[in-house]
């Protein structure tokens, strides 16, 4: 019985969610570097707070949203069945282990999608920053880009969401927000680990100012 | 025509209105449009080019605040607060986006979002006159530093208390004064059902008084009297401004319950009220070093830059509305 409403609950929800972070946020897109196309890419951003999947998810254009997998941290996202729920039958989301646990490689679930065809949201830092800056990234998003050539890189900035929902609130107030995609980026032959990283960063950070 | 308008009913007088504004928007976009067909085989300096496209800009505009209107209208009162509460909300939000808040103002944006701005269009939907013209002065400007006081953040207390309490005075305790005209009486003066009239007024007088000072201030380069706050703002413009809508306002006179003379008053309180409040918010917006306060760049909700249109009517709605029930015992 659960099974036959569910689908039809999921949509609901997401459309739900979309028109609730339209009237908090005006959930604005500027494509600046890029336009929105229906290419493999891997969209990276800032971390502040754990709407910006939401914000992320809701800023990109319909046609984007069904082909489009933000990856979820496993530990905060399966913590409740309706978490869990949300995640996995609105957003489709790909979940990761924030901590490398035993033998397994934390990026496995990442390479599946991106095998299987679908563009990614990952949010490089790991976990939410607290200041202005966003923290170091960390190497995932470097390994995927060596292993995925061809996927399109592109960098993303979310402005204002940690207004709308501080660590720790519950209510979200309206303020609105913006996400500001740039050029891509290309790994180059033969660069470096933390030098690509530490490009990529900058390419985001460079967005927040546009 | 005159014995004619006067044997129809009210909803019907309004009803006239409407058809005469919308038929006055079609006749401009038609000659608009016609004037850009002209365009491409004569060739115009730039300036003709930019002031055909500023003017086709402010049509559109006009087009979305009539629709509004005329919605607000048709639905009905309770419609009509819900309406302009709405705009509130909006106009409340892009306030809030270029003030700067810190995390300890979270519960104090919840309050001033989720129950301040309902609960006062609640009240004047629900015509509690005397509650609803002292709820936000009285009782929220104490309210919200309480709540900001209890989140224990002491950094630059007094300022973003002070912006959040403008915000709201404003965007809301302003802008709900539009749909209270809606619910005046006026004992003795036949006028039962025809406070649509009354928001029309309001809202024609104050735009017009704005159009006005724009459209002198393209047309003569006058180095600006107050430079430090507004590139535009210059003292002789804006009297031509307030004459044009106080004027206005006097011809008006047959569609309010005012005789020629206080019309002209009541428009010319409401025009100074609007433009002065409009200064007033460009000198915030200079503070927070922007032009206009809605997204940086071309917004895709529509929602954009709604309060640098709606704040000269913030201001002047208030004033309006008071001296009007003051004076006539409204």
């Amino acid at each position: 019985m659960k099974r036959a409403w569910s689908p039809w609950a999921a949509r609901a929800l997401g459309w739900f969610l979309l028109q609730l972070v339209r009237v908090l946020t005006g959930a604005q897109a500027r494509w600046y570097g890029c336009p929105p196309r229906a290419e493999q890419r891997i969209y990276f951003a800032n971390h502040q707070s754990h709407a910006d999947l939401v914000m992320i998810w809701a800023a990109l254009p319909h046609e984007l949203r069904s082909i489009t997998r933000p990856v979820a941290a496993r530990d905060y996202w399966t913590k409740s069945p309706l978490r869990q729920w949300i995640t996995t039958a609105v957003f489709n989301a790909v979940y990761v282990d924030r901590e490398r646990k035993g033998e397994g490689d934390p990026l496995q679930p990442l390479e599946q999608a991106l095998a299987s065809g679908d563009s990614i949201i990952l949010f490089p830092e790991g976990t939410r920053g607290d200041g202005e800056e966003p923290q170091a990234f960390k190497s995932g998003l470097y390994s995927l880009a060596l292993k995925f050539p061809h996927v399109v890189l592109v960098p993303a900035w979310i402005d204002n969401i940690q207004r709308v929902m501080p660590k720790g609130e519950v209510v979200p107030v309206p303020i609105l927000c913006s996400v500001t995609f740039g050029a891509p980026i290309q790994l180059e032959p033969g660069e470096e680990r933390r030098a690509f990283l530490d490009r990529a960063r900058a390419a985001v950070i460079a967005l927040r100012d546009r | 025509m005159n014995q004619f308008l006067r044997s129809l009913t009210p909803s019907q007088q309004v009803g006239a209105l409407f058809l005469a504004v919308f038929g006055i928007l079609v006749l401009a976009s038609v000659a608009v449009f016609l004037l850009t067909l002209r365009e491409r085989r004569t060739a115009h300096d730039e300036s003709w080019q930019t002031g055909l496209s500023d003017f086709r800009h402010l049509l559109g505009r006009s087009w979305v605040m009539v629709i509004v209107f005329w919605i607000a209208w048709t639905s009905g009162e309770v419609m009509a607060t819900v309406l302009f509460a709405l705009i509130a909300f909006l106009a409340l939000r892009e306030f809030i986006t270029l003030s700067p808040t810190r995390r300890g103002d979270h519960r104090s944006l919840v309050l001033a979002f989720f129950i301040v701005l309902p609960l006062q269009f609640w009240l004047v939907a629900t015509r509690h006159f005397d509650l609803f013209t002292v709820f936000i002065p009285v009782y929220v400007f104490l309210a919200i530093p309480v709540a900001s006081a209890l989140s224990g953040d002491p950094h630059r207390f007094l300022e973003r208390n002070a912006k959040l309490q403008w915000g709201i005075m404003v965007c809301v305790f302003g802008m709900s004064h539009v749909p209270a005209l809606l619910l005046l009486e006026f004992p003795g003066r036949n006028y039962e059902g025809k406070q649509a009239f009354l928001v029309f007024f309001l809202v024609t007088v104050v735009q017009t008084c704005m159009l006005v000072q724009h459209l002198v201030s393209q047309r003569r380069r006058r180095p600006p009297s107050l430079p430090g706050i507004s590139n535009s703002f210059h003292w002789d413009n804006w009297s031509w401004g307030v004459i044009a809508g106080s004027t206005l306002g006097a011809l008006l006179s047959f569609i309010t319950p005012f005789k020629p003379l206080q019309a002209l008053v009541t428009a010319f309180v409401a025009c100074v009220a609007g433009s002065l409040g409009h200064l007033v918010m460009k000198a915030l917006k200079r503070d927070r070093g922007v032009t206009s306060w809605g997204p940086r760049d071309k917004s895709v909700t529509g929602a954009n830059g709604l309060l640098d249109r709606m704040d000269a009517l913030c201001f002047a709605a208030p004033i309006f509305f008071h001296s009007v029930r003051w004076y006539f015992g409204a």
